[in-house]
């Protein structure tokens, strides 16, 4: 575990960058706006090279890495900042670990420089097995046609381009469509507990994309390991803002003449919020440093690791930040429900921790 | 410093050696940490093992060899420690004395004082124990009230000390006691002694454990008059002397004897356990719900290993930079105690059973679950320090 002085400077860029442009009211004011997401800031992090940070060199990358990634995402989870980077960076993935060299050459380039990506892998029936799929793909000649209904598509109303799971000769795939192959009225905004977010329903059914449009590898395993890592870094992020967000309460309340924080039932458990937290980052970076070293064993129990611990340290921060608040936590004027949105929403996507934990056991265990 | 070639020389050698000479199972159960030795038998196959240990030169390697260390670089001895872990042999019970009594008598002792003390100490020939809490104080040291009065060349002690681990084996205790009640604050009035347990008025009680075995004393002090040079410092420097004793705990720079201090569990030794151990007649690894706990206790050993590394990168030291070194004690010891817990829970009927031949593993884990509360709370409990930790991290008020 050690970081560059690359990933330093990159660090504390992105965090001055997040802290500025998404204080807490910015971002209640996004949840309440129709705006799909802030342009100019979009284009502000294309033009910083956020986007090309881990794509290779020969499309058009910086080639630095996923790992490089985490300091930027954890400093946008912290700010709840709202943007498609977590959703263009996982469909950037998908071409990384999947795409042919034409594939790569042909869309790499332009994801990189800011066009919008969004990848659709989760059903109906919210499984976190990626190859079990219902949509299918049917190849006639030189054409697929799709069919289906993928959920949770983050940010799918804004990409461009698009990278969905289908089952084609009974084999999950992953098929890349453009915004313009997709047509119109084909997504359907859906209500989802992080409202910071914006999740569609993609309806698939009869849309036709050329049939080199599929990608060359399934790669599931690796997209899924680079998803974990990335919530995992989101999720380190939020829990630093949600355990300010309980000392400044703590810190500031009083009642029965004492500051609650003076508590030991409050302060207590505040402290359990301080070690999980600390325990979170450290498997973040450790679990980045790995994927970076590229052992795909190792990988996959750091990545697993994260995210159990992650889930599990910012659900039970948010939660308790919505107690320690009283009767203001029951609001929704209060802060700590952003939190505990984000918490939920995260923990829910890839795996939860008993999930994870379920897949550990016999790589821990056997 | 020694050349690589040379260490790895020496590396072989003291490998050889461990493996050669590392005892046999005595056929009795070990403790393990020297706050654990209960009978003349344990005491003495450790007594025995760290003089072997001594002779063979690997320990105090690094302290000086006029006053029988062995005058060579620090590194010989990490790799000498080092492969007493490895080989897990049984644990150095002087630790008293190699962890904190030797290193303060190097750092400000009198040169006497060296010469009388610090190859007993090696040797283990002179045992040591620590005599800073008190019955009334557990977790507030800086109001020790054992009375220590000089009258001539002596100093007259009356009062007690409690969790006097080899209490009735040690030879001599480093004590904190007050010799100025009346002083500006309750640390000015306190003094440090190098005092003899031998003399008479010193009686050390053996307390019966939780575990129904001893390990601790209770050390009574009725007019017991030891000699005025067994101050260490000045008079009225007590908790300076202090503070910098516990600075000397293992891992601080400097001052290291080596050898291990304990024959500590690992979750590792949790699992294996799980392979052997049977619930209603399949191993316990095979049970999904014990599966899950284990593989937490798997995460959370890992947490503590990854905080450790991480806190050492300041770019990703975080918001509280002082959290994860001032919380290893709470973490290490409320793991090790749920762990044991856990060993004890997926044992089936035998999870009820206790010390016993027909225990599983004679009943060690139910003993190591006992004894892991002196861990969570020896050296301030667990909610002692996550009120320090309130305080002091997140800045709450007390």
């Amino acid at each position: 575990m050690e970081l560059t002085e690359e990933q330093i400077m990159l660090m504390d860029t992105a965090s001055s960058f997040c802290r500025e442009k998404s204080p807490v009211a910015v971002v209640r004011e996004q949840i309440n706006g129709s705006e799909l997401y802030d342009a100019e800031m979009w284009q502000e992090i294309a033009e910083l090279g956020w986007l090309a940070v881990a794509v290779p060199e020969s499309y058009g990358g910086l080639d630095m890495g996923l790992s490089s990634v985490v300091p930027i995402v954890e400093s946008m989870g912290r700010h709840l900042l709202g943007s498609p980077y977590l959703a263009t960076t996982l469909a950037i993935r998908a071409l990384v670990h999947s795409g042919s060299d034409e594939q790569k050459e042909r869309w790499l380039p332009q994801l990189a420089s800011g066009t919008i990506g969004a990848v659709g892998l989760t059903e109906q029936d919210g499984s976190w097995l990626l190859d079990q799929i219902e949509s299918v793909g049917k190849i006639d000649g030189e054409q697929v046609t799709l069919a289906g209904t993928k959920c949770q598509v983050l940010d799918a109303e804004a990409a461009d381009v698009l990278i969905v799971s289908a089952l084609i000769d009974g084999q999950a795939r992953l098929v890349l469509v453009t915004k313009a192959q997709l047509g119109e009225g084909r997504t359907r905004r859906e209500i989802v507990i992080d409202e910071t977010r914006r999740s569609y329903a993609l309806d698939l059914d009869g849309v036709v994309v050329p049939a080199h449009q599929i990608l060359e590898r399934a790669d599931f395993a690796r997209l899924e390991y680079d998803a974990l890592l990335l919530l995992s870094a989101e999720m380190s992020g939020g829990l630093s803002a949600v355990l300010h967000t309980i000392v400044e309460y703590l810190t500031t309340r009083k009642q029965f003449d004492h500051y609650i924080g003076a508590y030991q039932a409050l302060k207590h458990p505040s402290v359990d919020v301080l070690l999980s937290e600390e325990a979170a980052k450290s498997h973040v970076y450790h679990a980045a440093a790995t994927l970076a070293e590229g052992d795909e064993g190792a990988t996959e129990v750091a990545v697993r690791m994260a995210k159990a611990q992650a889930s599990e340290a910012f659900a039970y921060a948010g939660d308790r930040a919505v107690q320690f608040h009283g009767g203001f936590g029951f609001t929704y004027e209060c802060d700590a429900q952003l939190y505990l949105r984000r918490a939920m929403w995260c923990q829910h996507q890839f795996g939860d921790e008993r999930y994870q934990r379920q897949k550990l056991a016999p790589l821990l265990l056997d | 410093m020694p050349s690589a070639a040379e260490l790895a020389e020496f590396e072989r050698e003291v490998d050889a050696w461990f493996l050669e000479n590392k005892p046999a199972d005595p056929g009795f159960i070990l403790p393990e940490t020297f706050m654990e030795v209960g009978t003349d038998q344990q005491f003495e196959f450790l007594r025995d093992w760290q003089a072997k240990v001594y002779e063979a030169g690997y320990v105090g390697m690094a302290w000086p060899k006029e006053y029988g260390g062995g005058g060579v670089d620090q590194a010989y001895q990490d790799l000498a420690t080092k492969a007493m872990a490895t080989h897990r042999t049984p644990f150095l019970p002087n630790t008293i004395g190699l962890n904190w009594a030797g290193p303060l008598i190097l750092h400000m002792g009198a040169e006497e004082d060296k010469q009388k003390y610090i190859q007993g100490i090696l040797s283990a020939e002179d045992i040591w124990c620590q005599g800073f809490s008190e019955p009334d104080h557990g977790s507030d040291l800086g109001n020790a009230q054992c009375r220590a009065v000089k009258d001539g060349d002596e100093y007259v002690i009356n009062g007690s000390k409690i969790w006097t681990s080899l209490g009735s084996y040690a030879k001599y205790m480093i004590l904190l006691a007050r010799t100025d009640p009346a002083a500006d604050n309750k640390y000015a009035g306190l003094s440090f002694f190098l005092s003899p347990m031998t003399v008479p008025g010193v009686d050390p009680k053996p307390i019966k454990k939780l575990t129904g075995e001893y390990g601790f004393c209770q050390t009574y002090f009725n007019d017991a008059r030891i000699p005025a040079s067994s101050l260490l410092g000045e008079e009225g420097s007590g908790w300076q002397v202090a503070m910098i004793t516990l600075t000397f705990e293992r891992g601080a720079t400097g001052g290291q004897a080596g050898g291990i201090a304990s024959m500590d569990l690992n979750v590792n030794d949790v699992v294996e356990l799980a392979r052997r151990a049977k619930r209603n007649g399949a191993p316990a690894i095979e049970d999904p719900l014990i599966r899950d706990e284990l593989v937490q206790l798997v995460i959370e050993s890992q947490s503590n290993s990854l905080m450790s590394k991480r806190s050492k990168i300041p770019a990703l030291a975080s918001d509280w930079p002082n959290a994860v070194a001032m919380s290893g004690k709470l973490r290490g010891s409320e793991l090790k105690r749920r762990m044991c817990q856990l060993a004890v829970s997926l044992q089936g009927a035998n999870g009820a059973r206790f010390v016993a031949a027909d225990a599983i593993d004679g009943g060690m884990w139910q003993r190591s679950y006992f004894n892991a509360f002196s861990g969570t709370i020896g050296g301030g409990t667990s909610q002692i320090q996550k009120n320090i930790l309130g305080e002091r991290v997140l800045g709450l008020p007390k």
